[in-house]
């Protein structure tokens, strides 16, 4: 499954931080997920909490999912619009000449540690 | 007082593998080693498709092959019994795809001397070996006939990131409604540079394509 290996670059990402910042223990990991970017929120956090719940930095800590609506912008007429309402086809003018400007992340946002 | 200090990170969980991808195909680059990245769905026809390859080119240029099998070693061992070439199993630890840091740990238990061209046999999977660069020279992918033609609309990254479409198992098309032109419409719309070559991997018609393409890639790479 997909998510359980996003789920081990998280953790590596994590703890290389929790590293640098002379962290013991993260209550929080906050992600910001493009709604475009295949991850399936509910399978994140499942394969999260197997998987965090190894590791004595992450034990017990929660994984928090910030969506990122996607959204697309048309070349041809300059607006954007909901990627996932109309896709690659721009609901303003038609045109095909469109590329995501966002809703593609799978992004760290920051960890929340106890204080 | 709060009771959690927030710690900022904003880091695109690809950034490491793109980094480490960039590093591995300069080195490759530099051994004048070519690596291609062949991905597809499960069973479309890329370790049948290989062999009728590399059979045609192994007298010209130096192959070797890595397979990634989630748990078998049955395709490695199919690969070296039809060719007679290097070929090994590329342990995926249970992974859906793989990263630069899996490809070189998987080049690093190749004999590299003197190979010109190096094949890695992805994960079977459209969707997330797409996202992560191997650090391969160039992307390859084998649509086969049955999956339909309307594939590169449900799976845009994967035909994005391909400069090769191989479309295979065109002996059934007869038997399916799969549309060509279409296909190569698609397949345009997502990368406009992107070759396709038609073939049927079973008696290995327009497979010689396959071929001449990947000895041009390797002599311009050595370039
Ligand atoms: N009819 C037909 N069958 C083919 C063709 N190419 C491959 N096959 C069959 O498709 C099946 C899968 O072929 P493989 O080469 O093992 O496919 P693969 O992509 O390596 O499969 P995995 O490694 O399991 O994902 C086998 O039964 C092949 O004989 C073709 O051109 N035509
Ligand atoms: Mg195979
Ligand atoms: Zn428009
Ligand atoms: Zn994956």
């Amino acid at each position: 499954m997909h998510e359980l290996g996003i789920v081990f670059y998280i953790i590596r990402d994590v703890k290389k931080a929790a590293q640098e910042n002379g962290v013991q223990h993260v209550s929080a990991v906050v992600m910001n997920i493009g709604e475009v970017s295949t991850i399936i929120p509910d399978y994140l956090t499942d394969c999260w909490r197997w998987a965090a719940d190894k590791e004595s930095l992450l034990a017990g800590s929660e994984l928090k999912i910030n969506m990122i609506p996607a959204v697309t912008h048309c070349d041809a007429c300059g607006k954007d619009y909901s990627t996932v309402e109309h896709g690659k086809t721009c609901p303003y003018c038609g045109s095909g000449q469109t590329w995501l400007l966002r809703g593609n992340e799978v992004e760290i946002k920051e960890i929340e540690v106890p204080n | 007082m709060n009771e959690v200090k927030v710690i900022e990170i904003k880091k695109s969980v690809f950034e490491d593998n793109n980094r480490d991808a960039d590093a591995l195909r300069r080195e490759l680059k530099e051994r004048g080693v070519y690596l291609l990245n062949l991905m597809s769905s499960p069973g479309s026809g890329k370790t049948t498709t290989l062999i009728r390859t590399i059979n045609l080119l192994k007298d010209k240029i130096r192959i070797a092959v890595m397979e990634a099998d989630i748990d078998s070693d049955v395709d490695a061992i199919k690969i070296k019994e039809a060719t007679g070439i290097q070929s090994i199993q590329l342990h995926t630890g249970g992974m859906c795809h793989l990263d630069a840091e899996m490809t070189r740990q998987g080049l690093d238990n190749l004999a590299l001397e003197g190979v010109d061209l190096a094949i890695l046999e992805n994960v079977g999977n459209l969707v997330c070996p797409a996202e992560f660069d191997t650090g391969a020279a160039r992307n390859a992918m084998i649509l086969s006939v049955p999956e339909g033609h309307d594939k590169p609309l449900k799976y845009p990254l994967m035909f994005s990131v391909c400069d090769l479409v191989i479309v295979n198992k065109i002996d059934v098309l007869p038997y399916f409604d799969f549309d060509m032109e279409k296909c190569v419409e698609y397949v345009h719309m997502r990368n406009p540079r992107a070759s396709i070559i038609p073939i049927c991997a079973k008696t290995g018609e327009g497979v010689e394509k396959v071929a001449e393409w990947l000895l041009k890639e390797v002599e311009n790479w050595k370039k």
